[in-house]
């Protein structure tokens, strides 16, 4: 053990790992939270980020332009989005199941892509790291949250924005009632199909930021399955956080900095085996969900799908 | 009703997907191979010797799998493309979908069927005795669980690591280097215990911090581990299997210096990394071919290490290597060879 645990650099090393791991999730559950509220669980998440991951990667490759790449990974993201909400939304299929089917077909295809367009594991240069004016220079704070690429200063903006839309806006009161009682919000004149058609989308859009955040911004390579699972585990903190956009905010950091926090334990040479260090984010997240279960309350129209009486 | 016929696009979507997708179709032929060609006209020709093998990752994956691929392209054009055919499936994580490939292979009469991945071997001991006359071979181990037709094959990844590892205590300035794994076992803890013995036959008061992440695939807890590494004051880092890429990716940002094994990694980024330790196990699966060929279908492990070339440390053309760690490497690597070197592994 050649350092001190609880020394500041192991501190500062955790909690900046922290906010930098949190970046993809935070996309992604942000998104997901978003169609949520709205009434629909879509397990496809994880397949969105792949394809978003791809697509930003395959276009800075080519062109060397990240604007593109980041352009094509939104778009590939709305195009996702708008599958499947034709499909839960439209064809009104069983969420649960086509979001696997989202999944699935999101992690064959951007590995087919990956094959046939690529064909072996190649860098880009990514977004690079920039640091804030002052407030970069603000001791271990600065270090700790200023000094990261564009798409991580972007997905802690979108969590206010989120705040903002779903609280203070119509469409934001309009997502929550049609999540809530759609037959109320349709008697009203809200299109439920409309809403939820936007926050798929938007969901589908912010997944894909988020798998690219991680192809172009933070590792600068694509590899076959490479978010691995992280889709699903934002798909749990949603519900670690309430549904809310600063529960999520938490969750997300939680989980990162406790995967933070097992790197350093490793290194530090703390004497617990490497596989219970590993399961430590994944036993926290099960622990906060049971007893999240007992004090909040799922949108009461997840998963169901809406049609129309009389 | 009509809910239920939404179902059927659906299905046919994850039809399609099956099909689509490269993974889980352990049928699905290489460009490179016919199907197999069933009672072709009598010729004077003689039977091209087929392969089929199943591996966990992609065959560009930089690393395990990769290996496997390259050393299948060279033994084909060593004996040529019309003695020598072989199909692969690749990305095959889910060890039951692996072990539905090795009986599909098994049963279409390929002369050999490789599991490439130690997670294969209780499949394959099941599936072999119902094959008494195809070959298998299963990796990485020294086990064949004693029956007539399956080979095993290894590497001594710890020797190239060794070799790495003396470079890496020779190079680092920092007196820190960072090592990420996947899970301490195997290969990856051959490699990494061999890598530390080769650090500390330098200079033992290096220290060598060595993470696993409990991932062949997260690519991005692998390069969160490296950037780990580097603020607890690392200048040198190492790791094997497959999702090392994102840790080469933060090492090629923070200009620390990267040791490889398993493939080939200079591509990725030829300013830091200094050698990798290559596989070649056509070595290995050349003797298994000859063996199978003269009616021999199993019971022998191979090795593949430096001294018989199935492992050989690769320096990066694009990188300037310091005379002196070159010399020294190659010295290590005869050390070794000749037996001088005797690399001490923990238990």
């Amino acid at each position: 053990m050649n350092q001190d645990f609880f020394s500041l650099t192991v501190l500062i090393g955790i909690l900046t790992s922290g906010v930098r791991l949190a970046t993809p999730y935070l996309y992604a559950a942000l998104g997901e939270m978003l169609g949520q509220r709205s009434g629909v669980l879509n397990l496809g998440v994880e397949g969105q980020m792949l394809m978003g991951a791809f697509a930003a990667f395959y276009v800075t490759y080519v062109t060397g332009n990240l604007g593109w790449g980041v352009l094509a990974a939104l778009l590939v993201g709305a195009i996702m989005g708008l599958a499947m909400a034709f499909v839960t939304v439209h064809l009104q299929a069983q969420q649960g199941i086509s979001g696997i089917g989202f999944y699935l077909f999101g992690l064959g295809l951007s590995d087919l892509l990956f094959q046939k367009l690529i064909g072996t594991v190649r860098t880009v240069s990514g977004f690079p790291k920039i640091v804030l004016p002052v407030l970069g220079q603000i001791p271990f704070l600065g270090e700790i949250f200023f000094q990261h690429n564009l798409l991580v200063y972007l997905a802690y903006l979108l969590v206010p924005l989120a705040w903002f839309l779903l609280y203070k806006t119509t469409l934001g009161l309009k997502i929550r009632a049609v999540g809530e009682n759609p037959q109320a919000a349709d008697s009203l004149g809200v299109s439920v199909a409309r809403v939820r058609y936007f926050t798929i989308i938007l969901g589908g859009v912010l997944s894909a930021l988020g798998g690219a955040s991680l192809s172009v911004g933070l590792l600068n390579v694509f590899q076959q399955n490479m978010t691995s699972g992280m889709g699903f585990i934002a798909v749990a903190l949603v519900y670690f956080g309430a549904w809310r956009p600063l529960g999520v905010l938490l969750g997300a950091w939680i989980f990162s900095m406790i995967n933070a926090l097992q790197l350093w334990m490793q290194i530090l040479g703390v004497p617990i085996p490497s596989d219970i260090a590993i399961m430590l984010p994944y036993v926290m997240t099960i622990l906060v969900l049971v007893f999240a279960a007992s004090r909040t309350r799922a949108p009461a129209a997840l998963t169901k799908p809406f049609t129309r009486e009389g | 009703m009509k809910r239920y016929l939404t179902l059927v696009p659906l299905l046919l979507i994850a039809l399609l997907l099956a099909a689509c997708a490269p993974k889980p179709t352990p049928t699905a032929p290489p460009a490179q191979t016919q199907a197999p060609a069933p009672t072709e006209a009598p010729t004077e020709a003689p039977k091209p010797f087929r392969v089929a093998v199943v591996m966990p990752s992609s065959i560009n994956d930089m690393a395990f799998s990769q290996s496997m691929y390259d050393a299948l392209v060279a033994i084909q054009n060593m004996m040529g493309k019309d003695r020598f055919e072989f199909v692969y499936s690749e990305g095959m994580f889910n060890v039951d979908d692996a072990a539905a490939a090795i009986r599909d292979y098994a049963s279409q009469g390929f002369d050999l069927v490789i599991a490439h991945g130690s997670q294969y071997g209780s499949s394959l001991k099941e599936i072999a005795p119902d094959f008494p006359n195809t070959s298998f071979a299963w990796g990485t181990t020294v086990d064949t669980f004693g029956l007539p037709n399956v080979f095993a094959y290894e590497a001594a990844s710890h020797e190239g690591g060794y070799v790495n590892g003396v470079m890496a205590a020779l190079m680092t300035k920092s007196k820190v280097i960072g090592v990420i794994g996947p899970i301490e076992t195997g290969d990856a803890k051959l490699y990494v215990d061999g890598f530390k013995a080769g650090v500390a036959s330098v200079d033992p008061n290096i220290t060598v911090n060595v993470n696993y992440i409990g991932s062949f695939s997260d690519t991005a807890l692998a390069a969160e581990a490296a950037n780990t590494h580097i603020s607890a004051g690392a200048d040198v880092l190492t790791g094997t299997a497959q999702m090392v890429v994102g840790a080469i990716g933060v090492a090629k940002d923070k200009g620390v210096l990267w040791f490889g094994t398993q493939s080939s990694q200079a591509s990725l980024a030829p300013n830091i990394v200094v050698a990798t330790q290559v596989y070649h196990w056509e070595v290995a699966l050349k003797e298994m071919i000859d063996l199978i060929q003269g009616g021999t279908l199993g019971g022998k492990s191979f090795t593949i290490n430096l001294a018989n070339g199935g492992e050989v440390i690769e320096f990066n053309p694009s990188f300037d290597v310091p005379a002196d760690v070159k010399a020294k490497a190659q010295e290590t690597i005869q050390g070794i060879i000749t037996g001088s070197i005797k690399i001490e592994l923990p238990k």
